[in-house]
């Protein structure tokens, strides 16, 4: 019953679209977003995840222009020698392409699920999560490297301004607990799916899932842009 | 607008183009970085990668370009305010930045001038 009432809802909403459309979805009688409400409420969620982080990022921005003292040189921070040659910034770099793939394995799965596709569903889900693992196996190298080599704490450094610790830690920190949090969910959604949980219900929850993946990688391209290349 | 009835359902071939031009793009900001430019041509350059890849990620992988405006409003519009937030931080930290060399022993260091015993001074 529910299922008709939610096809009627389609009906109308798809005679208006542009800004008309807009006013109908807020002022009709019916249901505002007409998306599965798990969806809605992925988008909201992410959208107060975006100020979460923008704040982060307006902080970090707000110590870095008071600071006296010189700011350590990020390219220099993160730089790696391999195989004898001295590379800046590489470790990032590998990270970035690593989320980047993991993104496009991601709407593959997304893709896959709604052609009902199982096993290739959740197959590509779980490349996405070894993925996101490998990229939180390297932030946990490079935070092992700064702390015990470089000697970078969240109060100070031997490098120049003593709020670089602090942002740091904060800012990478909780993104790391993010595509942790998404490997675990990652790994739960595509178990269900090749379980066949979904058949009967509908596979939205994979592109659900992917929203909030999208949203990892979204808000690593802020901070590969404002902290380490800026 | 067939998809909406069964879920976001799009040819995989622009899966694979956004994925490799997400690739091109982060190679150019990597270059930014490697090339060693500088000045506002650095700063521009990040910024405009960044915003492409954002865009990207935003419209085709979360399928933001496919939804009715009624939610691309509800979710896009809110981050716009931040922006006011930015501004009056960056007035805030201009402040801060005067008052702390005014105040403080040494006159603050110019941008990009290295001075590394000052954090032993504090």
């Amino acid at each position: 019953m529910q299922q008709g009432a939610s096809t009627a809802t389609m009906e109308t909403i798809t005679e208006k679209s542009g800004h008309a459309g807009v006013i109908a979805d807020w002022s009709d009688d019916k249901q505002t977003f007409p998306v599965p409400w798990g969806k809605a409420m992925m988008w909201i969620f992410l959208l107060s995840d975006t100020f979460i982080f923008s704040v982060f990022l307006t902080s970090y921005m707000t110590v870095r222009m008071s600071t006296t003292v010189q700011w350590p040189n990020t390219e220099e921070v993160f730089a790696l020698t391999i195989a004898g040659h001295h590379i800046p910034l590489i470790l990032i770099a590998i990270m970035t392409f690593i989320l980047i793939t993991s993104s496009g394995t991601m709407a593959m799965a997304v893709n896959f699920g709604y052609r009902r596709n199982r096993n290739v569903t959740a197959a590509l889900m779980i490349v996405t999560a070894l993925l996101g693992a490998s990229f939180v196996g390297m932030q946990a190298f490079e935070w092992t490297k700064l702390i015990v080599e470089e000697g970078i704490r969240p109060w100070g450094n031997p490098l120049g301004a003593s709020q670089f610790g602090s942002s740091f830690f904060m800012i990478t920190g909780f993104h790391g607990m993010h595509v942790s949090i998404g490997v675990i969910y990652l790994s739960v959604v595509a178990f269900k799916v090749w379980r066949g949980d979904y058949e009967s219900r509908g596979y939205e929850i994979v592109e659900i899932t992917g929203l909030y993946w999208h949203f990892v990688d979204l808000v690593w391209v802020f901070i590969f842009a404002f902290f380490y290349l800026w | 607008m067939t998809e909406h009835a069964e879920g976001q359902q799009h040819p995989l071939g622009i899966y694979f183009w956004i994925w490799g031009l997400l690739f091109v793009l982060s190679t150019f900001s990597y270059l930014v970085d490697y090339l060693q430019l500088q000045g506002y041509l650095r700063w521009g350059l990040i910024l405009l990668f960044m915003f492409l890849k954002a865009g990207f990620i935003i419209a085709i992988f979360m399928h933001m370009a496919w939804e009715r405006l009624a939610l691309v409003y509800a979710i896009l519009l809110p981050p716009t305010l931040l922006l006011v937030l930015i501004g009056l931080m960056a007035i805030e930290g201009n402040y801060t930045f005067l008052t702390r060399g005014i105040f403080f022993d040494e006159p603050p260091a110019p941008i990009g001038h290295v001075q590394n015993n000052e954090s032993q001074a504090h």
